[in-house]
C-alpha cells in the first residue's frame, strides 16, 4: 500500500468540474440555484465553498473538492487507488456505466481513501463522489473503507468519513448489499480498538450506505438540508408511501428526531470537524501525567 | 380445497391434477370401491409433471414461489423445529415489532434463542404483521435477544422472510438506518454461535440487518435480493413493472447466491416447494440447523468471531492491479 501521489488527479478533477458546472448557462459565468432562482457569479460561488450567498443551498462537491476544503493543503496520501470494480454479475450494460463514470469523474470508482491531516490532526479519511455512479457502494467501495479503517487501527489515526451516496450500488447485486455488513464490522472492529470515527453526511446520504457505516460513528455531523434516509423516493413511491412531513428524509428531520449530533453549515465543518477530533485525540503529555 | 387466489399460474397444471386425485379419492371412499391403482398413477403423472416444472423455474418464478402465500412462515418453522418456545417482546425501549419475532426454544434438547422475520397469512394477519416488513424496534428487539444469547452463551438461530425493511415515516423518525446498521455490527462480533436461514424473501437490508452470522442457509426456493426486483426495476429502468427482467439480472436464487459466495448451504424443500409439504421442508431445515450448529459450536468462540468477521470481510467483487 504505498500511497499514490494525489496531486495530479486534483487538477484534472477540479478542471472537469470547472466545465460541469459551466454547462449551467452557456456563458460559464453564471449559475442559478435550484432552490432560491439566485443568478450566483461562479467565481463568488466557489469562494463561498459552492453554497448559495442568498438561501445557503449546499452544492454537492466532488470528493476532490470535498478533501480540497477538509484536509491541509498537501498532506493527503491516496491509499488503495490501484482498486476497480468488477462487475460481480455480469449486470447489463454494467461495464458500460462504469465507463461513462470513469471518463464523467476521471476516478477509478466512487470513494478516495488516504490519510492527510486536518489542521495538523494525523487522520484516516475516507470521501464518496456522488459524481461516481451515484456514490454507490459496490466491492470497491466497501473493500476501501474496510482497509482504510484497518489500516486506520493499525496506525491508530482517527477515522473520518464523508459519505454522499444513494446506496448499494443495485448492479452488484447480493455480493453489494453484503459491503453493509462488511463496513458495519469493520465499524465494531474500529470502536473495540478505541478509535475515534466521525461520520459526514452529505446530499444525500442514503440506503445501504446509510444503513451501515454511515450511522454507526461516535459523532454523526451533517450538512444542512440533505437528503438522507433508508429508501430512495422512487422506491417509497413503488411502496405507496404517500403522507410525508415537509423536511422528510432531511438533515433537519434527522436532528430532530436524535439522529445527527449537529448540522453544521460547510464554512463550519472543518471547524467542527476539528474540535471533535480534539476531544477525542488524546496528546502523549495527557498520558503520561 | 385452496381458492385459487394462492396458486401460481406455473401451479395450475399441477392443481388441476391435485383436484382431481382429490375428487377421485372423495367418489371412490363414497363407493367403497378401491381405485387406488389409478390414483397412484394419477399421483405419479403429477410428481413427474411437478419436477419438470419445477426444472425449469425462472428467477422471477422462484421470486413467485418464495412469496408464495402458502409459504410456511417463521412461527411455522418455530413450531415445527423446536421441541418448545417461549416468544419474547419488545425493545424495552419504544415497542414490540410484530414483524420482527424471537424467543427462547429448546432443540433436540439444546437451548437456543431465536429471531425472526414474521409474516401475516391472512389480510388481517398480515397488517398486523406489517407485511414482514420490520421496524427499528424489530431491529433492536433482534439487538437486545442476541445480547441475552451472547451473555448466557445460547446459540442464535435467525429466520430472513422480509420483502424489505419498513420505510414508514415512523421508520425514518426511529432511526432504522441506525438500527440496521448498529444490528449487523453487533452481530458481527456477536460472541456465540449465529445460524442463519433464509425461508422466504431475503429482502435488501431488512434482511441482512439480522443476516451476518456463522453460517448462512438458504432454503432452495427462497430468494435473496439486494433489492426486491421491482424495485431494482424502477431504480435501473425506471419502471416498475420490469421486474422479470430485474429477477433475472438480478440472480437473487439459492442456487447464485452459492455461487457467489453469499450463502453456505442451500437446503432443499420437498417436491412442488416448502407449501407443498410443510412437515418435509421443516424436517429439512432442522436437519441443516443442527448440522450447521454441531460445525460451529466445534470452535472457540475467538475464533468464532474471527471467522465471522472474516466471512464477510472476504464478501464482494473487486479488480486490484498490482502497481508499482
Amino acid at each position: 500500500m504505498t500511497p499514490a501521489p494525489w496531486f495530479g488527479r486534483k487538477a484534472k478533477s477540479a478542471r472537469k468540474t470547472a466545465r460541469l458546472s459551466a454547462d449551467a448557462l452557456p456563458d460559464g459565468l453564471w449559475t442559478k440555484c435550484p432552490t432560491c432562482g439566485e443568478i450566483l457569479f461562479n467565481k463568488e460561488l466557489e469562494k463561498n465553498l459552492r453554497v448559495c450567498n442568498k438561501c445557503g443551498f449546499h452544492y454537492k462537491l466532488s470528493a476532490a473538492q470535498r478533501l480540497a476544503i477538509t484536509v491541509d493543503d498537501g498532506t493527503f496520501a491516496e491509499i488503495n487507488a490501484n482498486l476497480s470494480s468488477s462487475d460481480p454479475l455480469k449486470f447489463p450494460d454494467y461495464d458500460k456505466q462504469l465507463k461513462k463514470y470513469q471518463e464523467k469523474t476521471g476516478l477509478i470508482d466512487g470513494i478516495i481513501t488516504g490519510t492527510g491531516e486536518i489542521d495538523g490532526i494525523p487522520a484516516m479519511v475516507g470521501v464518496l463522489d456522488f459524481n461516481f455512479w451515484g456514490g454507490s457502494m459496490g466491492g470497491v467501495v466497501g473493500e476501501k473503507v474496510v482497509r482504510a479503517m484497518e489500516a486506520a487501527i493499525d496506525a491508530k489515526l482517527p477515522v473520518v468519513m464523508i459519505t454522499a451516496s444513494g446506496g448499494i450500488r443495485v448492479n452488484e447485486g447480493l455480493p453489494g448489499l453484503m459491503q453493509m455488513a462488511k463496513t458495519a464490522a469493520a465499524c465494531g472492529k474500529l470502536h473495540k480498538a478505541g478509535i475515534p470515527y466521525i461520520v459526514v453526511l452529505t446530499d444525500p446520504s442514503m440506503a445501504g450506505v446509510l444503513g451501515s457505516y454511515g450511522s454507526l460513528g461516535d459523532f454523526t455531523i451533517s450538512e444542512p438540508g440533505l437528503l438522507m434516509g433508508l429508501t430512495a423516493d422512487r422506491v417509497a413511491k413503488q411502496a405507496q408511501v404517500i403522507h410525508v412531513p415537509d423536511n422528510f428524509r432531511r438533515a433537519e428531520f434527522a436532528l430532530e428526531h436524535g439522529q445527527v449530533d449537529r448540522i453544521v453549515p460547510r464554512r463550519e465543518l472543518k471547524s467542527t470537524i476539528v474540535k471533535l477530533l480534539q476531544f477525542c485525540v488524546r496528546e502523549e503529555k495527557e498520558d503520561a501525567a | 380445497m385452496p381458492p385459487s387466489w394462492n396458486i401460481l399460474d406455473f401451479e395450475k397444471p399441477i392443481a388441476e391434477l391435485d383436484d382431481q386425485i382429490s375428487e377421485i379419492k372423495r367418489i371412490t371412499a363414497e363407493r367403497g370401491e378401491d381405485r387406488s391403482e389409478d390414483v397412484a398413477t394419477l399421483e405419479a403423472d403429477r410428481d413427474r409433471l411437478i419436477e419438470e416444472i419445477f426444472a425449469n423455474l425462472t428467477p422471477w418464478d422462484k421470486t413467485l414461489l418464495a412469496r408464495h402465500p402458502k409459504r410456511p412462515y417463521t412461527l411455522d418453522y418455530v413450531r415445527a423445529i423446536f421441541d418448545d418456545y417461549t416468544e419474547l417482546h419488545g425493545d424495552k425501549q419504544f415497542a414490540d415489532d410484530k414483524a420482527m419475532i424471537g424467543g427462547i426454544a429448546t432443540l433436540d434438547g439444546r437451548q437456543v434463542m431465536f429471531v425472526g422475520q414474521q409474516k401475516g397469512r391472512d389480510l388481517k394477519d398480515r397488517q398486523y404483521r406489517n407485511f414482514g416488513s420490520s421496524r427499528p424496534e424489530g431491529y433492536r428487539k433482534a439487538q437486545r435477544l442476541m445480547k441475552l444469547a451472547e451473555k448466557f452463551k445460547r446459540p442464535v438461530i435467525v429466520f430472513v422472510d422480509t420483502p424489505a425493511a419498513d420505510v414508514s415515516v415512523g421508520a425514518e423518525e426511529r432511526g432504522i438506518s441506525e438500527a440496521i446498521a448498529r444490528s449487523m455490527m453487533e452481530m458481527s462480533s456477536l460472541e456465540t454461535p449465529v445460524v442463519v436461514v433464509v425461508i422466504g424473501e431475503g429482502g435488501s437490508g431488512g434482511a441482512i440487518g439480522i443476516a451476518v452470522g456463522d453460517k448462512i442457509l438458504m432454503q432452495e426456493h427462497a430468494i435473496y435480493s439486494v433489492l426486491p426486483p421491482e424495485g431494482c426495476a424502477a431504480i435501473i429502468w425506471r419502471d416498475a413493472t420490469k421486474g422479470k427482467e430485474a429477477a433475472d439480472a438480478l440472480k437473487l436464487t439459492a442456487q447464485s447466491a452459492l455461487e457467489l459466495g453469499v450463502i453456505d448451504e442451500i437446503v432443499p424443500e420437498p417436491l412442488g416447494g416448502a407449501h407443498r409439504n410443510m412437515e418435509a421442508a421443516a424436517r429439512n431445515v432442522k436437519a441443516a440447523i443442527v448440522k450447521a450448529l454441531d460445525e460451529v459450536e466445534k470452535l472457540s468462540i475467538p475464533k468464532l468471531v474471527d471467522k465471522r468477521y472474516k466471512k464477510f470481510r472476504a464478501m464482494g467483487a473487486y479488480a486490484e492491479k498490482k502497481s508499482e
